[in-house]
């Protein structure tokens, strides 16, 4: 029998990789040349009188324009906002309210598709993501928090709550559905009313989610959504009409904020960056933990702030689970979003690009062996091959900053104290996942890892029943749950 | 015999996690297969069937009916492939076999007292030898499932080695009756054995014990065939049977072999159905795909 040796053996994926396209239909999507700002209960023209484009990062093609909110657009939406507090929103019964969270949830199902098209058009990421994945999550967010509406007294037994008051809102583009649905569901269902912007980048999802709040006819003023850059976050962050911020994005920002607000009233929730340790043991099924690595890192083309971007292989499968990576990101599908076949899509900007190479050329020249998979990637829009790099260094750069791309840094451990060590080694502390076939291990691990949502087995699983949130410069504040009530009311 | 010189230990065969593997498995069957890729699929998806008929009431004439079968799927459609090879029992393999001379559609013979192989060693060689001298190609024994849930890997493997030395030039698929192993541990258990044994195929199922092949265990068994070639170098192919009678679940096997294992598996030496009614599903699809419209049952021959 002819033995060949193992590194002369090598898979081919090319076939895998190359299948009739099957593209979704961009029809099934309504999408306006202009949006103006959502400002009680109506579509109003900013009075910066400014708007600005919003491309579609696979082909760089413009989609529409939206409004710029300034200082006087965001007093405008703040006073909307107060005005239904105090009249309507406070006053009305908690089942009520319910009702018109459950109508919501119901008309984003009933709009699924199209929702789904959207975010996949204007953020890059692939439709079956948006349609499995970012779409449904954010229904259910708001079934869940929808259902807890007249049932705080139960969530804070023996305690009265009051709402806060007027929440600022400012979301990421990463998720820009799903993160609309994580700030609005729980302030609305605890009664306060909302001041929301979407990321620059991404904000034709919330402007279809306003539509539908119209729809809805929730009372005017109740939700405002109001696009802008970091100049409207500013002005919605320093407003002092303002009770509660809950922001969601870099630690950068997430350190603005926090002294912006410092010596103020407001409350606030901070869901920052992340740099996650996935921690595979000698003991764990390989197979589906590499699986999980993929999800971990590949997921949102990286986008995810509690994506697993570094990778700790205990040194006697170190080989091995490299060798299955590979193999598995030769199958991965990059290109067109729409295509439901693509597993990465484009990503999210020109400027999200350009940090993502720039970290890919620090990690080699830090030293660290980087590897691409051989697929192609189309020549318009902003793509990235999924890239993982081994012989890297705790102090490598590319494994302590948080690259927000398809990047993995890969390293070995010997023991369970060293890879405990090194995955709290960070400033970080969003996620982390840890992979063995041993129950009493797996509950060593949740114990010591510093870490605001724990994975053993799986990873980049949400759910609205649970909490998620970060330790350390993660930020602070719980989403999600019955944690994420509490962030929306004061205890009395 | 023994196959390879490396012989690990079986009792620390790889672990697989439940949940991850199914939700491996169900991935595959989001891939949207459209077009030429899908026409391409079709007819390789055909040309991968074992057209299998194993009953108590097989009679020379439906083996024959078969084999014309197995040569002329739907002669309305031009340039059909044929089938990889007609699945029998022993004593319908000589029928077989002289039905189809010259045409390359290879004869498979069930053995070792298939499907439950509850016989003594020699019996089993005997029913193997046999179907090897009445012209068989391909051997499909069974392996003892109750000494393997009892933990005698060794008697499993002996067995197998045995079996594949009686079958000579004949391929060996190894039947691991999975409905029967239940766990996902314990078909990737198995699958290590009957490779490291000597099989030259790996199947699932007899096709009568129910759960026949599913998505999940068939993935398992692929990984234990990519692990067993990164090790050895040597292929191993593999053959899911039972439970696959439409063409998108076959497209979605496929798509799952390819991103497995790769292009060189993708072809019948590699890879097989065990199906009877899967190949009028296809001709059916592969109708639709041609004409626009989909054609009554009453179109395609039953055999």
């Amino acid at each position: 029998m002819a033995t060949k040796k193992s590194n002369t053996i090598k898979l081919k994926f090319d076939s895998a990789r190359n299948l009739a396209p099957a593209p979704e239909s961009k029809s099934a999507a309504k999408i306006d040349p202009r949006y103006d700002l959502f400002i009680n209960g109506k579509f109003e023209k900013p009075l910066s009188k400014k708007y600005f484009g919003t491309i579609n990062p696979a082909t760089e093609e413009k989609l529409s324009e939206v409004a710029e909110a300034n200082q006087a657009d965001v007093n405008r939406a703040v006073k909307a906002a107060r005005a239904a507090y105090d009249n309507v929103w406070k006053k009305m019964p908690a089942k009520e309210r319910a009702k018109y969270i459950y109508r919501i949830a119901r008309m984003i199902q009933e709009r699924a598709r199209e929702f789904a098209i959207i975010e996949s058009l204007d953020g890059g990421k692939p439709i079956r993501e948006s349609r499995d994945f970012d779409v449904p999550t954010a229904a259910n967010h708001f079934f869940y928090y929808a259902g807890w509406a007249d049932k705080l007294e139960y969530a804070f037994p023996n305690r009265t709550t009051q709402p806060l008051g007027v929440a600022g809102q400012i979301i990421p583009w990463n998720f820009p559905l799903l993160m609309a649905a994580w700030k609005i569901a729980p302030a609305l269902a605890t009664g306060n009313t909302v001041v929301l912007k979407p990321a620059e980048t991404t904000p034709l999802t919330a402007l279809k989610l306003a539509e539908i709040i119209q729809e809805a006819d929730l009372p005017p003023g109740v939700v405002n959504i109001i696009t802008g850059a970091g100049a409207t976050g500013a002005a919605i962050v320093n407003h002092p009409d303002i009770n509660k911020i809950a922001f969601t994005g870099s630690t950068d920002v997430g350190k603005i904020i926090q002294r912006a607000i410092a010596g103020t009233n407001k409350k606030a929730t901070l869901e920052l960056g992340g740099k996650a340790a996935n921690i595979i043991f000698d003991d764990a099924p390989l197979d589906q933990a590499v699986e999980g690595v993929i999800n971990g890192i590949f997921f949102n083309q990286g986008h995810v702030c509690c994506a697993g971007s570094r990778l700790y292989v205990q040194e006697s499968v170190f080989k091995e689970v490299v060798r299955k990576l590979k193999d598995r990101m030769e199958t991965m599908i990059v290109g067109d979003p729409l295509d439901k076949n693509t597993d990465i899509g484009a990503i999210n900007s020109r400027q999200q690009l350009e940090t993502i190479n720039k970290y890919l050329k620090i990690g080699q020249q830090e030293g660290a062996e980087m590897y691409q998979s051989s697929c192609s990637i189309p020549r318009k829009g902003f793509f990235c091959r999924p890239t993982i790099f081994t012989n890297v260094a705790q102090s490598n750069r590319i494994a302590q900053e948080e690259i927000f791309g398809p990047v993995l840094a890969i390293q070995s451990f010997r023991t369970d104290d060293e890879v405990i060590e090194k995955a709290n080694n960070t400033p970080f502390g969003l996620s982390a996942g840890v992979w063995t076939d041993k129950g009493s291990k797996i509950f060593n691990m949740t114990t010591k890892l510093r870490a605001g949502v724990v994975w053993a087995n799986t990873f980049n699983k949400f759910d609205p029943t649970s909490p998620f949130g970060g330790y350390k410069e993660s930020g602070y504040g719980r989403e999600g749950g019955l944690h994420g009530l509490a962030a929306y009311v004061n205890i009395v | 015999m023994i196959a390879t010189k490396f012989i690990p230990d079986f009792s620390v065969s790889p672990h697989v996690d439940q949940v991850g593997i199914e939700e491996r498995a169900s991935r595959f069957t989001k891939r949207s297969i459209k077009n030429e890729t899908k026409i391409n699929g079709l007819k390789l998806a055909l040309n991968m069937i074992d057209l299998t008929t194993l009953e108590g009431k097989d009679t020379d004439g439906k083996v024959k009916q078969l084999c014309y079968k197995a040569i002329h799927l739907h002669d309305s459609y031009p340039d059909l492939p044929t089938v990889a090879a007609i699945c029998v029992y022993p004593s319908m393999v000589k029928v077989a076999k002289k039905a189809l001379e010259g045409t390359g559609v290879k004869v498979a013979s069930v053995a070792t007292a298939f499907p439950s192989g509850q016989a003594p060693r020699d019996i089993k060689i005997r029913d193997t030898k046999f179907a090897v001298a009445q012209g068989a190609d391909e051997v499909d024994m069974v392996i003892s499932r109750g000494k393997f849930l009892e933990g005698e890997y060794n008697f499993v493997f002996d067995e197998i080695a045995a079996i594949k030395e009686a079958c000579g030039e004949a391929r060996l698929k190894v039947i691991l009756e999975t409905g029967e192993l239940v766990t996902y541990d314990k078909v990737r258990k198995a699958s290590d054995i009957a490779m490291y044994a000597g099989a030259d195929f790996i199947k699932t199922s007899t096709g009568k014990i129910s759960p026949a092949a599913t998505m999940p265990v068939t993935l398992v068994m692929l990984e234990a065939i990519r692990d067993f070639y990164y090790k050895t170098g040597k292929r191993i192919a593999m053959k899911p049977a039972g439970g696959i009678s439409k063409s998108k679940l076959a497209l979605h096997y496929l798509v799952m072999l390819n991103e497995v294992l790769g292009e060189e598996w993708m072809n019948n030496h590699w890879f097989r159905f065990g199906a009877s009614s899967l190949a009028n599903d296809i001709l059916m699809q592969l109708m639709k795909q041609k004409t626009g419209v989909y054609q009554s049952a009453n179109y395609f021959s039953i055999d």
